[in-house]
């Protein structure tokens, strides 16, 4: 238990003895009896949080009849059977509603990568008129509820005929409006030292220029953190693709599952468990690769 | 782009200063194009029009029509916006503290140098991600259906369970549990905030003989009450935008009873089921209004509790 992990805090600089040294052999029994105690709950306690996903999942490939009657995680009989049924909503499979989450994810990460870090650019590095008052606005527009602008969003993109296709969900990534990113893209920037850019200007190196070969590769941390947000919440999305995403041919994921959820036809328990844990499968993957940015993303910025 | 057509400046050795550095403002606007477009065509303009259509009526097929304050009057005397302005009170009121409250212990728990920090991290931090997607909503419907797993448990100690979603009393519930179950994210903040506390401040507070508690009470409290506020504003926030839980979980309707009717719920029902966008508009204005003053009366209060160190 004293032993420092990787993860604990503190400089391991810190002068002064391990206790381990002068601790008496009582002592160290009842701290070890204490880390088995406290490890022992959190275990426990962590199982207890995650059971519900693992019924999920052992749910998934369990024959109907049993989903309801055996909450045991030991499948005593396997099938695919819940994939299966489950596949089709309507006459489309979720191959597409898969094409169609990962083209409207992909799209959002692009926007939002190129939009905010150009914006994030100029607000921490160029030296112009009002820089204040637009960084202001930037940190307003993080807190603004997206009801306050969503129904005229709606009406201008049901003018335009766009109701249906992607583009209502994706052009406004174009457009910086995910303001979060671009705040902390701004204060990842102002961690760079100045002397580096101030250099390539010197040099004769334009603005852009700057951005492009000095700035953004050094942004590294901060475009993968903002990938993985925006690829998280775009899968997660479900208002905005519950308003504009009618057409069964273009349904992402979540829209798929909830008109599943919503259809007459019997499903029964277990095919709804195996599509919902096949539409988690991105996030699973994605948490799995880059936990570590994404436990720094989330510390350091309070996303979620 | 225009870097490139200027010629370079010779080598400049000195340092230039701040103020005589040349302005930028074309390229600063070049680079911020995107954003002020966006700022422009999908924030403010669409946001003044939102405010002008909550004094309409409105259907999207014929054009919009004053009627001045009818839709404000009208929210007054109807009773679903009086209970979906109830339940998403009450669902803010409970479901935020308890969240944080369990952020707090588990983060406190982790905290001191644990073998094994980054798995439980992870661990409890997962449903975090998960809780908002369409998935763990199905999921939560099954595990409280009359079915589900909460009462196969409770049959296992012989007590007979209920349908937890078909009752007014406690569909709400399982809905505040939902987001009690996502504190990872919450619990993560913590947990570098907690880091930040210098470990001379406990070593000091030991050698004038402070007990755990005391040290809790005038220290870790205290140095953490930023990231508090933080996690509070930010959650507060967030849950009164919840959404996509209360609406799988009641197929939309905010039954039984609309004890499930999120105010975003309702809000989506009228602007997009009635395509009631005039009395829509109004709502989310009230909405909006009601999350700005939160905001604000948050930030004047903490002036009195958040303590920010120098």
């Amino acid at each position: 238990m004293t032993a420092p992990t990787l993860d604990s805090r503190r400089s391991p600089s810190t002068p002064g003895d391990p206790p381990e040294r002068t601790v008496l052999p009582s002592v160290r029994r009842v701290r070890r009896r204490n880390s088995i105690l406290r490890h022992s709950g959190l275990i426990l306690f962590g199982l207890f949080m995650l059971y519900p996903l693992a019924w999920m999942a052992v749910s998934a490939f369990k024959p109907g009849y049993l989903v309801l009657t055996d909450p045991s995680l030991i499948p005593t009989e396997l099938t695919l059977e819940n994939f299966r049924n489950g596949w089709y909503v309507g006459n489309l499979s979720f191959l597409v509603f898969f094409g169609n989450s990962f083209v409207v994810a992909g799209s959002a990460i692009i926007g939002n990568l190129i939009s905010c870090s150009l914006t994030a650019y100029a607000l921490a590095r160029l030296n112009f008129r009002a820089r204040k008052v637009y960084f202001g606005i930037v940190l307003a527009s993080v807190m603004l509820p997206m009801h306050a602008t969503m129904i005229p969003q709606y009406i201008i993109f049901s003018e335009l005929d766009l109701v249906n296709t992607f583009i209502p969900l994706v052009l406004p990534k174009f457009l910086a409006t995910d303001a979060f990113f671009i705040f902390l893209m701004v204060q990842f920037i102002r961690g760079i030292p100045r002397e580096l850019d101030q250099a390539a200007f010197v040099d004769g190196a334009g603005p852009f220029r700057t951005f492009w070969y000095i700035i953004l590769p050094l942004m590294k941390p901060a475009l993968i953190t903002t990938t993985i947000f925006t690829f998280i919440w775009t899968w997660n999305d479900f208002f905005g693709q519950l308003i504009y995403l009618t057409d069964t041919s273009v349904y992402t994921v979540p829209i798929a599952l909830n008109a599943l959820v919503d259809s007459q036809s019997n499903q029964g328990v277990g095919t709804l468990m195996a599509m919902s844990l096949l539409s988690l499968v991105p996030i699973l993957c994605f948490f799995a690769f880059a936990q570590k940015y994404l436990i720094r993303g989330i510390a350091t910025t309070g996303l979620k | 782009m225009a870097d490139t057509l200027t010629p370079a400046r010779p080598p400049d050795t000195r340092r230039p200063k701040a103020g005589k550095l040349t302005r930028q403002d074309g390229a600063a606007h070049v680079f911020m194009a995107p954003w002020l477009i966006g700022l422009v065509a999908v924030t403010a303009l669409p946001m003044f029009a939102s405010l002008y259509l909550a004094f309409t009526d409105y259907n999207i097929l014929s054009s919009p029509t004053w009627v001045g304050t009818e839709n404000f009057e009208r929210l007054v005397g109807d009773d679903r916006f009086w209970s979906a302005a109830g339940v998403t009170v009450t669902y803010v009121l409970v479901s935020v503290p308890l969240q944080l409250a369990f952020a707090l212990a588990l983060a406190l728990i982790l905290d001191k140098g644990l073998r094994g920090l980054a798995i439980y991290r992870s661990a409890y931090y997962l449903p975090s991600l998960l809780g908002t997607s369409v998935a763990v909503a199905v999921l939560w419907k099954q595990i409280f259906g009359f079915d589900g797993l909460i009462n196969q448990a409770l049959a296992l100690v012989g007590i007979e369970g209920q349908n937890w979603l078909q009752n007014p009393d406690t569909a709400l519930g399982t809905l505040i549990v939902l987001n009690a179950w996502t504190f990872g994210s919450p619990m993560v903040i913590f947990l570098a905030g907690l880091r930040q506390i210098p470990e001379e401040l406990y070593e000091a507070s030991r050698v004038d003989g402070a007990s755990i508690l005391r040290q809790f009470a005038s220290i870790t409290i205290p140095l953490l009450t930023p990231i508090i506020f933080f996690n509070l504003i930010l959650q507060t926030i967030g849950s009164f935008q919840a959404f996509t839980q209360a609406h799988v979980i009641s197929s939309g309707t905010g039954g039984p009873v609309d004890s499930t009717l999120f105010y975003t719920l309702y809000i989506y029902q009228q602007a997009f089921v009635n395509f009631d966008m005039g009395y829509a508009s109004a709502l989310a204005w009230v909405l909006m209004v009601v999350i700005a003053i939160i905001t604000a009366v948050h930030f004047t209060l903490s002036k009195r509790w958040v303590f920010y160190g120098d």
